[in-house]
């Protein structure tokens, strides 16, 4: 797997040779660093921890500044896992070195993994997709969105567990899979990715191939 | 990373800034334009002339669009076109409109002599 750790900047539209307007998520990833490596001998898998984001030092722990200084790097916002990062060469990464959005290519698909736009308290209507009542007559008027029977009489007696009801929405780790990538400029570290990302601006966001 | 706010405009400006199209004239609401766009039929391709007002422009960049506006057959037609689109041929502005406002949604309200647009003097 193949991966770094970028902030979602905001869409936009380009227009590809045929004409066609494309909407577009554009990326920013700083150079990220190498804080630790995962071998099969120590930990059983092998993995590449990257950073990413600068952190400041008074709201770092002392264990984290230990681990950092290990690989020689200032205190990070973001560490991710990638397993089996470029496994062809990763006998050559050392603690410290720098991925850049150059291990992308223009036409690859990427999969992006951030915290979607959190929602607040809703009803079941958003939060699940219920269908509503669909209607104002049969004597309805005031539960148009209402969720209906929570099961049934005496028997069970209960609502039974994972019943999907109103609260609160948005805000969960997801996973976009397929993301054309349109356009690399590594001279400015930004990818642009076909389609919509989850999150809101700003956020972090770990593109993965 | 800290929020970069302004930066992270730049940066969406940077990545518009190859696709944006320079070429056409001037025009705003109120404007009578002429558009030509490319229409593909399997592999011909043949350039469809669109003449009516303009009643908006929105957007910025490369999404920026415009509408336009005319009376076919006494039926009312609107179309919107992105300013950038390399499929646009071409625009003719062939009257300048004297208009107060820069959306004139009014005029779908009205038909035949006030529906007039004053022309602008220059």
């Amino acid at each position: 797997m193949l991966g770094i750790i970028g902030k979602k900047v905001g869409m936009t539209s380009i227009f590809t040779e045929e004409g066609k307007n494309i909407p577009c998520t554009v990326i920013y990833a700083e150079p990220n660093v190498v804080t630790q490596l995962r071998s099969i001998e120590t930990d059983g898998y092998r993995a590449l921890q990257l950073a990413a984001g600068e952190h400041s030092e008074k709201h770092t722990t002392k264990a984290m500044k230990g681990h950092f200084a290990k690989a020689n790097t200032t205190p990070k916002h973001v560490l991710f896992e990638f397993k089996d990062f470029r496994s062809d060469i990763d006998h050559d990464v050392k603690l410290g070195d720098e991925v850049k959005v150059d291990i992308f290519h223009e036409g690859e698909f990427v999969d992006v993994i951030s915290n979607s736009k959190g929602k607040g308290f809703q009803g079941v209507v958003k939060r699940h997709g219920f269908s509503g009542v669909g209607g104002q007559t049969h004597g309805q008027h005031n539960r148009g969105r209402a969720p209906g029977s929570l099961g049934a009489s005496s028997f069970p007696s209960r609502v039974f567990k994972g019943m999907r009801m109103a609260g609160r929405t948005g805000n969960n780790r997801v996973k976009t899979i397929n993301l054309q990538i349109m356009k690399v400029m590594p001279e400015d570290n930004l990818l642009v990715l076909k389609g919509a990302v989850p999150g809101h601006k700003g956020c972090y966001v770990i593109v993965e191939r | 990373m800290q929020p970069y706010l302004s930066k992270d405009m730049d940066f969406i400006k940077k990545i518009e800034q190859a696709a944006l199209v320079n070429n056409h004239p001037e025009f705003n609401a109120g404007d009578n334009v002429t558009v030509y766009y490319k229409i593909k039929e399997g592999n011909k391709e043949r350039i469809q002339p669109f003449q009516g007002t303009v009643i908006q422009r929105r957007g910025d960049g490369s999404t920026e669009t415009f509408t336009v506006r005319k009376i076919s057959s006494g039926i009312g037609v609107e179309r919107i076109f992105p300013v950038h689109s390399p499929l646009i041929d071409r625009i003719e502005v062939n009257r300048r409109g004297k208009v107060r406002r820069a959306r004139i949604f009014y005029l779908r309200e009205l038909t035949g002599k006030k529906a007039r647009i004053k022309e602008k003097r220059v």
